[in-house]
């Protein structure tokens, strides 16, 4: 009898597999799940003006994130709570920092209200996971913009704020270059590019390392400040910040070699063009505000202003894409208002009067004024 | 000559005094008396060191300076009125409990009164009255009593208080996480929830909800049918043979990388479900000792009277396998309870996770990590050792192991 | 289709009970129904897993494991550079678990059978000091007393400028201890295998000799002979290489470390003792109980015949605890090598810390876990059937 149903059992096997084999073919199609009517005026010579529609064809997943952010009624940023300067708690518990800052000027764009956030605190190694999932809207974390992360994590919207990988030691070792570092013991936080870089510009000096590595940046510092490294290295804005946390910030010296580009980026899950142009806009509205000159406190009188690009950037004139990407034709100035300008919501934490700690704008200016930070027109 | 001799006998025993207990129990031989002298020696120069060290050297500010972060996280003040009703419930169903099931949970309930009382001592938060909040801890073992007077007068049974405390599970999640857009009951974001707060919802609602997927495992690993046996076995023994971060970490991260977004599980529920997972693979042993420990008469027995498959094992075999079990049971919970400190690691904001976060929240602290690490050990060492010590009472009161 | 009562067809069901009715057709539909379901099942969930792994752009595939890795790690058993494949580092990984496991099970067993026994002894104190050490390790969290360890402990160690140095020369500081260790050259080696030729030979020779003592009652002289052997070779290896033994590689400090000998890091170091001091408390708890589980009237006799104390309990109560002892043992080293992957909280690269790096440099989630899930599982199994095969062969026949 066992045998029989054995066999039985076999026979049910193979014919449930082939069934599903047969089930997952068809996985090669694209569905098309929505197109979208362009409605292009055309202007010609003479009176009349001709409106062509063409159709634009939208792969699946487009405008799934905005309906979604809508329908919920609140943005969902992964971010951090433990940095200075970037993203951190303060006294009351609210969440601050130029990270979290980003995140609320596009919730003011999409919901009107930038207090109509959820942070959730990610570490380092979880941040691929955590957007590659999709369980959160934005990612803005200091990640370094790479092509390997841009083909796995997501896209890369626009990029932040320009960093460089730097190191620290304690003063007292005397140490001024990067290549005294032979041997030396360094504090790394695992998952990062920082972790990568360091590997790379010891191997290119020929000179030895020893790690020690850790999952969550706080043992990397507690560790380094302990003593259970010669040097400690990440992104210079996050060694400033970190030394400012230290008990004695003077006995470290931030060495003034930067041994890589860290171009930071705040990243969007892929599949969602909609989203991503959405995000990369308002990012661009920041920018071209400070060049524009349009502050938080100045918004209000600039509505009337008489320079044009003004006027058509706060929607009163014109739009510069603002209906496809589901956007209200006034939506910068509810950003501009909820944050400011770039540069306000740069010095707010890093400026000279900033309430974390002082960087000078250096390459993060704008370009206008010799930095990197540059727009596309808004028009 | 003509008195009787009076028959000697031998004094009788005399109760052991110090001199004698000692001469027994520490020196009844020579290297007894050696190691007795040597741990004597050593137990005083670690015993004062450490008694230095707690009382006089340690800096405890880490966990002076916000008592109430290791209890609930960062949620918020205003709120806490629910956190502090959600106990109020808790301890009247224990009262009940008392009351009905007497020896059962008379140790526990009675250590419950104790340690809430010492609740007294908390600084209130700014946004509540000072004496309200302190006073709000002492009816915690007010409740206590009067659940227990009240299971005593009104003759409760055991059933229903059962499903009072089923109510309290579903009653209790709602009223701390609350409703979007309501006035009364705010929503608090389980992202705010931190601190014991968490520890106990992830072993509560990780043992809970691991009762009914490990009982079907116990029962499919018994099946007959061997689709069923085979894939209950290796469910089983597949949970059982890895590590628990391991799960947690595929629960909270792997998994939600299949979800489409729209599904969006919250990341205290993905921790919650990784410690059910693993908590039923281990109840499905438990529960499968348990069933093979009943003596087959009862099959027998069960069956001659007519009762079908299903019958026989709801009603005759899986009740007495559960009774024989729960012992192991409280054993399982109080490991559960340890583990869900591994929650830290998948960026939960448990006991553990807070201490560390606080450690952070100040330059000076850096120093202190001892302090708030042994803490933490002491938090869970005192909880722990009070339901091991509740479970050996039950177990008897229960007479397990003495048939 | 009628059956004819009693008539053995199709499939051995006879015409007796209704086709309908009768048990094992009933079972056998429902063993093709439950496997239709459950196969069904599963190939839904593969096939849609497959389908969003695409949808998301999340690769399952393995081969990205020959390329090269790029990240450090901290200690490593073998060779190690961020030159090698992500497949290597994987290796370094699972050495590292392997070591800290092997020697945590070794040690752990040691300590926790003294504190076992400790706590059945006659001395008062003793046994209550066991039994406090006991009850405090089964009631705090592996992950608190790791972090204390680690923190509070070792990170508190003299800076490496002032390390403490004990003879040997061995210096313990912050970073670690170091110690000597030997060289690899020929004369080292030869001398090694002349060590280790010793032990074996005067192991056979003691135990074999031994075993003819006990047969014919003969004087064999068992000891000196094994002692004999074990100092002969040794000894040969030392005359013929003219003095030479073990060349040792001494630390010295250079630079920011110590060069030379061998590093016990402390990452190593706090995750052995914790895992140790831990496990050795539970495994106490499995001796006790195997102990108490032997009949009361063993000991009784075996004192009737004049055995003394430690004789009762190393030829009479031991070996026949053990049959009790040994599941619950390997449940336990099964829980300490399953603990080790709380390494990752310490920063010892163990094989789940090296999947977590490997999981965020790489981008493959599922592919590197589905391999750390794996080895684990493989590790459990494994030792779960050595120790098996061993009990079966020391329970009672049934």
């Amino acid at each position: 009898m066992k045998r029989r149903t054995m066999l039985a059992f076999a026979g049910l096997l193979v014919l449930a597999l082939a069934l599903g084999a047969c089930s997952t073919t068809g996985g090669e199609e694209v569905e098309v799940t929505r197109i979208v009517e362009v409605t292009v005026e055309v202007p010609t010579e003479g009176e009349t003006t001709t409106e062509t529609v063409i159709e634009q064809v939208q792969a699946p997943g487009y405008g799934e994130v905005l309906a979604n952010v809508q329908d919920r009624g609140r943005l969902i940023c992964a971010g951090r709570t433990d940095l200075l300067g970037f993203g951190y708690l303060g006294d009351d518990g609210r969440n601050l920092g130029i990270d979290i800052d980003l995140c609320r000027a596009v919730a003011a764009a999409v919901l009107g209200d930038p207090e109509a956030v959820e942070i959730v605190p990610i570490t380092a190694a979880e941040r691929g996971p955590t957007i590659q999932s999709g369980e959160v809207d934005l990612l803005t974390r200091n990640v370094t913009w790479t092509t390997s992360r841009d083909a796995q994590w997501g896209n890369f919207t626009v990029v932040t704020f320009y960093d460089g990988q730097g190191f620290m030691v304690p003063s007292d070792l005397g140490v001024t270059e990067l290549e005294q570092l032979d041997g030396a013991t360094v504090c790394v936080t695992s998952g990062t590019t920082t972790e990568l870089n360091l590997a790379t510009a010891f191997r290119q000096l020929g000179m030895d390392l020893e790690t020690v590595v850790f999952e969550d940046t706080a043992s990397v510092y507690n560790a380094y400040e302990e003593g259970r490294c010669d040097a400690t290295t990440s992104d210079k804005s996050q060694l400033l910040a970190v030394r400012e946390g230290f008990a004695d910030p003077s006995a470290h010296d931030i060495l003034a070699v930067t041994i890589s580009k860290e171009p930071l980026t705040p990243v969007v899950p892929h599949g969602d063009d909609q989203w991503l142009d959405l995000v990369k806009t308002v990012l661009w509205g920041l920018i071209n505000a400070e060049w524009l000159g349009v502050t938080q406190a100045n918004v209000g009188d600039m509505v009337s202003s008489d320079n044009l690009n003004v006027l058509k950037m706060l929607g009163v004139e014109g739009e510069f894409g603002q209906a496809e990407l589901g956007l209200s034709p006034t939506f910068m100035q509810d950003v501009l208002a909820a944050v400011g300008n770039y540069g306000e919501v740069y010095d707010r934490y890093l400026g000279p009067d900033g309430i974390a700690f002082t960087l000078p704008r250096g390459p993060n200016a704008h370009w206008t004024d010799g930095g990197l930070i540059y727009a596309p027109p808004m028009k | 000559m003509g008195t009787p001799m009076i028959e000697k006998r031998l004094a009788p025993p005399r109760r052991p005094g110090a001199v004698e207990w000692l001469r027994k129990n520490l020196f009844n031989t020579w290297y007894n008396a050696i190691l007795t002298v040597v741990t004597v020696v050593v137990l005083y120069f670690v015993g004062r060191a450490a008694l230095e060290w707690v009382f006089v050297n340690a800096d405890w500010r880490p966990i002076f300076r916000a008592p109430l972060l290791y209890l609930v996280g960062s949620y918020p003040r205003t709120e806490i009125w629910r956190v502090v009703v959600s106990l109020w419930l808790v301890s009247f169903l224990f009262g009940l409990s008392w009351g009905v099931w007497h020896g059962l949970f008379r140790s526990f309930a009675l250590a419950l009164a104790v340690v809430l009382s010492f609740g007294v001592f908390l600084p209130p938060p700014e946004t509540s009255p000072e004496l309200l909040f302190r006073l709000s801890w002492l009816v915690n073992p007010l409740l206590i009593f009067i659940g227990f007077f009240l299971a005593d007068r009104l003759k409760l049974t055991g059933r229903t208080v059962l499903i009072g405390w089923l109510i309290s599970f579903v009653l209790t999640p709602l009223l701390l996480r609350g409703f979007k857009g309501s006035s009364l009951l705010p929503s608090v974001e389980t992202s705010l929830w931190g601190g014991l707060l968490v520890t106990l919802v992830l072993a509560v609602g990780g043992l809970l909800l691991a009762f009914p997927v490990g009982i079907l495992l116990a029962l499919g690993r018994r099946s007959s049918l061997s689709v069923v046996h085979y894939s209950s076995v290796i469910v089983i023994e597949a949970v059982r043979g890895v590590p628990l971060i391991t799960i947690l970490f595929m629960t909270s991260i792997i998994v939600a990388l299949f979800l489409p977004p729209e599904l969006r599980i919250d990341r205290l529920v993905r921790a919650m479900f990784g410690m059910m997972i693993f908590a039923a693979a281990y109840l499905a042993e438990n529960v499968r000792g348990g069933l093979q420990a009943i003596p087959l008469g009862q099959v027998d027995a069960a069956h001659s009277i007519g009762l079908s498959g299903f019958q026989t094992t709801f009603l005759i075999e899986l009740p007495q396998a559960l009774r024989a079990v729960i012992p192991s049971m409280v054993g399982q919970f109080i490991s559960l309870f340890k583990d869900t400190t591994l929650a830290v690691i998948v960026g939960i904001t448990e006991l553990l996770a807070i201490g560390r976060a606080v450690i952070q929240s100040d330059p000076e602290f850096i120093q202190l990590q001892a302090e708030v690490f042994v803490f933490i050990a002491a938090v869970f060492f005192v909880l722990s050792s009070v339901m091991s010590y509740s479970s050996r009472r039950l177990e008897d009161r229960l007479g397990v192991g003495e048939r | 289709m009628t059956l004819k009562k009693g008539s053995r067809r199709l499939f051995g069901f006879s015409g007796d009970v209704p086709l309908w009715r009768d048990e094992r057709a009933l079972r056998a539909v429902a063993q093709l129904i439950s496997a239709v379901l459950l196969i069904g099942a599963v190939v839904w969930l593969v096939a849609n897993f497959i389908q969003a792994a695409e949808q998301r752009g999340l690769p399952l595939s393995y081969d990205f494991l020959s390329q090269e890795s790029g990240f450090p790690l901290g200690e490593s058993v073998i060779e190690y550079n961020p030159s090698r494949p992500f497949l290597y580092a994987f290796l370094v990984g699972l050495l590292n678990t392997l070591k800290v496991s092997i020697l945590g099970i070794i040690f752990a067993t040691i300590l926790g059978t003294l504190i076992g026994l400790a706590r059945m002894s006659s001395n008062w104190l003793l046994s209550r000091l066991s039994l406090a050490y006991i009850e405090f390790f089964r009631n705090t969290p592996l992950l608190v007393l790791l972090f204390i360890w680690y923190f509070a402990v070792f990170n508190r160690f003299p800076r490496v400028r002032d390390s403490l140095a004990l003879p040997g020369p061995i210096y313990l500081n912050l970073r670690g201890l170091f110690v000597p260790w030997p060289k690899y050259t020929t004369e080292g080696l030869l001398f090694l295998v002349a060590i280790l030729l010793g032990i074996v030979t005067a192991t056979a020779a003691w135990i074999w000799l031994r075993r003819v003592r006990e047969r014919t009652g003969r004087q064999t002289f068992f000891w000196p002979v094994s002692i004999f052997l074990l100092l002969f070779f040794p000894a040969l290896a030392w005359i013929s290489q003219g003095g030479q033994t073990i060349t040792w590689d001494i630390p010295i400090l250079e630079g920011f470390n110590f060069q030379g000998g061998t590093t016990l890091t402390p990452e190593f170091t706090a995750l052995l003792v914790g895992l140790v001091t831990y496990t050795a408390a539970f495994i106490a708890e499995v001796v006790r109980s195997g102990i108490q589980a032997v009949d009361r009237g063993q000991t009784e006799a075996a004192r009737a015949i004049g055995l003394s104390s430690t004789q009762v309990l190393s030829l009479v109560v031991i070996p026949q605890a053990m049959r009790v002892m040994i599941p619950p043992m390997i449940s336990q080293f099964l829980n300490l090598t399953k603990n080790s992957s709380l390494a990752l909280a310490i920063g010892y690269p163990d094989v789940f810390a090296v999947g977590r790096v490997m999981i965020n440099q790489a981008g493959r989630a599922v592919p590197v876990f589905s391999m750390v899930m794996l080895t684990y599982l493989a590790i459990s199994l494994f030792v779960s059937f050595i120790l098996n095969l061993y009990n079966k062969r020391i329970q009672y026949e049934t």
